[in-house]
């Protein structure tokens, strides 16, 4: 590891990166990828990627901002940013965190309980830069000297910073270094909030000098915006993926499933992130089966972003928050149906139920719940007739960070899995207490360069030393095991990861939804919905 | 020198509520914020509070009222505030020095409160009973200020060698920070050596203070610490160290805060007051000119706009 960061390296004019983390540095792992041969090297930053973006923070880059040409063209951007920080702390243009982000810039007492919380942190080998405060304490700094404007007696009691175009380029990058996860935040004794920290840095970048990580802005709520859904996909071709899906999923179960659409009145509208659509069609599949066995009047919409609940915005940007919020709303509104139920993503849950429940007025403000309580309500109604014995092999819960520490659904999951899966181990520690994925806050969407290694050996560690740690017992490729991870992006995060360590082929560690299991141990249903293959 | 000391006195305490409540207004006055609590929310129903669970976890939930219940809010807060809970259970070796520290200043305000009551006029002292309780008042006076002394002053020793020992709070410790330690040890090692040098000087000062009793001889070592303790009482309230003002605010209104916003609510007229603030977020996509409100804005598209 280079010497370990000090705040006011972050001015450094070379393009010098601030730190490396070397693998032996890093968090070990339990068996089996105690192994050192089963750790990546790093691959380096690409030639062309270090001439073109700025990547002086660390080993990776994540959002290519593009290096200015001329002194001019960044003495522009620090005047930009510093606009964008004035507004960060105005009524006027952030009066939705004005509250929490004023509280948390004036009263850190740099205790650093909160590092302990930080699986970023700990699993970078407690490298500074990843320290939950790091970044924090920049912008406090910068709170004091520019929006304060204390002068000398300001820089003693706050400390000094030096403003310049590398701090700034740097701070976007280290806004992207956190999960967003706010488990820092659960112990902090002040009731400070890093997490808030990261997210405000990247609106100000987003909402005032217009940068963003590409895949959550332009390929992110743009697209959504535009053609409906993040993924690209259409209404039309939505619905396309869904007939066919109906059609697999009442082969394979025997049982005929058709999806309803555009339901005027109905009792349910069911918005899934379409990346399940795409990637994981056994999910939808086994909603639509689920809410039929029940009896449930729901449906699906066609309206532009009715069919994705994802909102990007949650991360970055308040505007595209609310733009997309709204267009889900507005969707119900049409079909004047009488609630909104999310399918198994972890932010929409967050941003459509919690987040937005401060944007949404008259008759805007459409009930909006969690599928999980809906489906433990039918699981444990009897309507339906389960045979546990199906789901007899070793099944850990991944808890969501959005839906669980930052939403406060915990129990419904597990009560379902206590029903249906005789051999569920929790990981340690679990509920609100949990571990992100490594994938929050969008990084599960995000692989330019070598950001997916970060992604895996840093972000995702500590939630693979649980993982390894839950199956520890039965570790062996003898005993296949299912990771249950009620969460899109938590599952694209696992998908890869997984993959990138082997623990499929080697191990026999699969992932998937929760509804895949109350499927697999319906009755009525062909036995072997869950396949054991790797998708 | 009897009148500089009440000066300081008064102005200390002056600017100490002043300065609190000028805090308490600056966050009181903040918009509604948009919702981002953290579980477990202690005023949930007791059924789930146990697992951090919240009212999303039963269906229909908009068709029962939000129960609040507030006495386990309360005992949470009062565990937070008198035992440091937080720092239990995440920071165990911050713990024994924040909480001596903390506790003595309690033991601070006890000892002010017991010598305020002590020096109620002697007309409510006549009985042998209440001649009882006066002395018994000042002996718990006493012993309170010299156990919270020794508290503080232990507490911020140990505070300040961690400041300084612990690399990992290097960059996190601001010249600010240990000079408010130092300011804490010095003021109460003065008052401290006021005390030891007996009692009754300085309480002749506090109860002079009182009746602004201009007759009351000032010793310079109680005076000193007098002095010093109100300019620090005036200090605070300018610093981080005015957290437990902002708790209130980051608990209350951040982390528990999950009041639900049903339709024609409460909350429904203060959404709309801030929607129709007016932005100038200069990003094109945000298309914020300043006119357009964020109601406007949410209500735009940015991508169709592109499209056309
Ligand atoms: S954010 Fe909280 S826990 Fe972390 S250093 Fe600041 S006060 Fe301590
Ligand atoms: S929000 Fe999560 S990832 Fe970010 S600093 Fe806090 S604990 Fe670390
Ligand atoms: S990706 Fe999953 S685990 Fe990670 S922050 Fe989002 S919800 Fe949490």
């Amino acid at each position: 590891m280079s010497r370990s960061a000090d705040l006011h390296d972050l001015s450094r004019n070379d393009r010098m990166p601030l730190t490396h983390v070397e693998n032996e540095e890093l968090m070990p792992l339990p068996e089996p990828l105690s192994n050192a041969e089963r750790q990546h090297p790093w691959p380096p930053l690409s030639a062309q990627c270090v001439d073109r973006y700025e990547c002086g923070l660390d080993d990776t880059c994540a959002v290519n901002v593009p290096q200015p040409k001329t002194p001019e063209e960044e003495k522009k951007l620090v005047a930009q940013f510093l606009s964008g920080l004035d507004k960060l702390f105005d009524k006027e243009n952030n009066w939705t965190f004005l509250q929490p982000l004023l509280l948390t810039m004036e009263h850190c007492t740099g205790c650093q309980t909160c590092a302990a919380s930080c699986h970023i942190f700990e699993a970078s080998g407690r490298n500074e830069l990843y320290r939950p405060t790091f970044r924090s304490e920049v912008l406090r700094r910068l709170y004091f000297k520019y929006i304060k404007h204390g002068g000398l007696l300001s820089a003693w009691q706050h400390g000094r910073i030096r403003l310049n175009w590398p701090l700034v380029a740097r701070l976007v990058e280290l806004s992207y270094r956190c999960n967003l996860c706010r488990r820092c935040a659960q112990s902090c004794p002040i009731g400070c909030d890093n997490g808030l920290v990261a997210r405000e840095l990247r609106k100000l970048f987003s909402q005032e000098m217009g940068i963003a990580a590409k895949e959550l802005h332009e390929q992110g709520s743009m697209l959504q915006l535009k053609v409906g859904s993040s993924t690209g996909m259409t209404a039309e071709i939505v619905k396309d993926n869904i007939a066919f899906i109906d059609e697999d999923i009442s082969e394979k179960t025997g049982i005929e499933v058709h999806t309803p659409w555009d339901v005027q009145g109905a009792d349910v509208l069911l918005i899934h992130n379409a990346g399940e659509i795409m990637a994981w069609p056994e999910n939808p599949g086994a909603y639509a089966l689920i809410l039929t066995m029940a009896g449930v009047n729901w449906t699906m919409s066609s309206e532009l972003a009715g069919y994705d609940s994802i909102n990007y915005g949650l991360w970055y940007d308040d505007a595209q928050l609310a733009r997309v919020a709204i267009k889900h709303v507005e969707a119900a509104r049409k079909l004047g149906v009488k609630r909104i139920v999310l399918g198994e993503c972890g932010h929409a849950h967050k941003a459509l139920c919690v987040t937005a429940d401060r944007l949404l007025t008259g008759d805007l403000n459409i009930p909006r719940m969690s599928s999980l309580p809906l489906l433990r309500d039918i699981v444990m109604s009897g309507k339906i007739q389960f045979d546990p014995a199906r789901n007899d092999f070793p099944v850990t819960l991944h808890d969501p960070c959005n839906m669980v520490r930052l939403m406060g659904v915990v129990e419904p999951q597990r009560e379902i899995l206590h029903q249906l899966c005789p051999r569920f181990r929790e990981m340690e520690p679990h509920g609100v207490d949990n571990y992100c994925c490594g994938g929050g806050s969008g990084f599960a969407i995000m692989s330019g360069n070598n950001f997916t290694d970060w992604r895996f050996q840093v972000a995702g560690r500590k939630k693979m030393e649980q993982i390894l740690n839950a199956f520890a017992d039965c570790i062996g490729p003898e005993t296949q095991k299912y990771l249950c991870a009620p969460c899109s992006n938590c599952k694209g995060q696992f998908r890869d990861m997984l993959a990138y360590y082997n623990l499929w082929e080697e191990n026999r560690i699969l992932y998937g939804g929760l509804v895949e299991l109350i499927v697999n141990a319906m009755v009525d249903v062909k036995p072997g919905f869950i396949e054991w293959e790797w998708r | 020198m009897t009148m500089a000391v009440y000066l300081a006195l008064y102005g200390g305490l002056g600017f100490f509520l002043a300065g609190c409540l000028w805090r308490i207004y600056t966050y009181a006055r903040t918009p509604l914020h948009l919702r981002w609590e953290l579980y477990p929310v202690p005023h949930e129903e007791p059924g789930r509070v146990e697992h951090g669970g919240s009212y999303f976890e039963s269906g229909d939930w908009w068709l029962s009222p939000q129960a609040v219940h507030h006495r386990r809010e309360w005992t949470t807060m009062l565990r937070e505030i008198l035992f440091l809970r937080g720092l239990w259970e995440f920071n165990r070796p911050l713990w024994l020095p924040s909480f001596l520290f903390h506790f003595g200043l309690y033991l601070v305000i006890a000892s002010i409160g017991l010598g305020v009551l002590s020096a109620l006029p002697g007309s409510l002292m006549h009985s042998p009973a209440s001649a009882f309780l006066f002395s018994a008042l000042v002996l718990a006076c006493k012993w309170a200020a010299l156990v919270a002394i020794l508290l503080i002053l232990a507490g911020a020793l140990l505070l300040l060698y961690r400041r300084i020992a612990d690399p990992a709070l290097k960059n996190y410790t601001r010249p600010g920070d240990l000079f408010n330690l130092a300011f804490f040890i010095a003021a109460f090692a003065l008052l401290g050596a006021g005390l030891l040098q007996g009692p009754a000087p300085m309480k002749a000062l506090l109860r002079g203070a009182l009746h602004f009793d201009l007759g009351a001889r000032a010793a310079v070592v109680p005076s000193l610490g007098i002095v010093l303790a109100s300019l620090l009482l005036a200090y605070i309230p300018f610093t981080h160290m005015a957290h437990f003002i902002a708790k209130y605010f980051t608990w209350h209104s951040v982390r528990w805060d999950d009041q639900r916003n049903p339709r024609n609510g409460p909350l429904e007229h203060k959404i709309a007051t801030s929607l129709r603030l007016r932005p100038t977020w200069a990003a094109p996509h945000m298309g914020a000119d300043g006119k357009k409100s964020w109601a406007d804005i949410a209500a735009s598209n940015p991508a169709e706009e592109v499209r056309k």
